[in-house]
């Protein structure tokens, strides 16, 4: 194959239309190939470019798979214990009510050991932004189960698929605060596909427009796929994620309170 | 007639080879490099010219790695 080279006159800063946004740290991030965090950091950080706030922004890093996020997201970040971003967001918004605050958590984080801090953060309804990535596995321990784990999905702790009889059902939390008054917009997103990045995006500012406006808190939850712990390649699982993931969480606006 | 046409590049280091952006191209000018990087991924690389600068696979690349131009040519 002979190689393809390409068109200088094309290749123009005048003719630019879509780049790695600069709110991304030129560090290599720290994920697996075909991941969706990576996809993931970069709308919440062209949310934030678009919008203009990246000076008045602090996120909070969870622990888990992105417990680096402060070192790719090139704004103000803090580190919070496992599952306790919520609060400590909720600490920073009322010192700085000024500020724009957003956690970033996963679902071992999010919906385990942090259910607590999560479910009383948006009952309270606090005015920040919490992205809920949700691969339904513990990616970085080495995919052990989960909360969010599927019926019958096999992971490390559970290799012959998840028992709902002994090990429990998988937690729809998205659901289970949409019902909370404190919250003010519950989506739920993915980032596997052009239009479903797109969607994501939108829903991430409507997030942070929402706190702008001082409205209450905001929870989207991306379901990503998890290729090294479900063993399978990226498109195998962005495939399997379709098939599987989705008709149990599905995709879509749950709660969206118009005033 | 008006002809849009497109360029992508691609950091090639920077590329983790998931091939996310193969099947989101509706073109198909993306194929993996026979060639590795220094990390030992097959990168992406454009095949041909027909490039129309959609993006698609800029959006999905969870690396960031690909950066698109497009260019309207008139006849």
């Amino acid at each position: 194959m002979a190689e393809f080279k390409t068109n200088p006159e094309i290749v123009q800063p005048e003719n630019l239309v879509y780049k790695r946004t600069d709110l991304l740290t030129p560090k290599a991030l720290s994920y697996c190939p075909g991941c969706g965090h990576g996809t993931a950091h970069r709308i919440i950080m062209e949310v934030l470019e678009e919008m203009d706030i990246q000076d008045k922004t602090i996120g909070i890093a969870p622990v888990g798979c992105s417990v680096l996020a402060y070192e790719f997201m090139n704004i103000d970040m803090q580190q919070a214990a496992h599952g306790r971003a919520p609060a400590l967001a909720t600490a920073v918004k009322r010192l700085m009510p000024d500020k724009f605050i957003f956690t970033y958590q996963g679902d071992g984080d999010l919906a385990a050991i942090g259910t607590a801090e999560t479910i009383h953060a948006c009952n309270r309804g606090e005015n920040i932004v919490i992205i809920f990535v949700n691969n339904g596995i513990y990616g970085m321990t080495g995919g052990q189960m989960a909360p969010t784990t599927l019926p019958g999905m096999k992971s490390s702790t559970s290799p012959y698929g998840r028992d709902v009889h002994t090990m429990g059902n998988p937690l729809r939390i998205t659901e289970l605060v949409a019902q909370l008054p404190g919250t003010i917009y519950v989506t739920r997103q993915a980032v596997h596909t052009p239009s479903a990045v797109r969607k994501a995006k939108k829903a991430v500012r409507k997030a942070f427009e929402n706190q702008k406006l001082n409205k209450g808190l905001s929870f989207i939850e991306i379901v990503s796929n998890c290729n090294s712990g479900w063993k399978m390649t990226p498109l195998k699982s962005n495939e399997w994620m379709v098939e599987n993931m989705f008709p149990y969480y599905p995709l879509g606006d749950i709660k969206v309170n118009e005033e | 007639m008006a002809k849009v046409k497109g360029e992508i590049i691609v950091d090639t280091e920077r590329c983790k080879g998931c091939e996310v952006c193969i099947p989101v191209c509706p073109e198909e000018v993306i194929a993996m490099a026979k060639q590795v990087n220094r990390k030992g991924y097959h990168f992406a690389q454009p095949t041909n010219d027909l490039c129309t600068g959609c993006t698609n696979c800029a959006v999905v690349c969870p690396d960031g790695a690909i950066t698109v131009y497009r260019k309207k040519f008139t006849e």
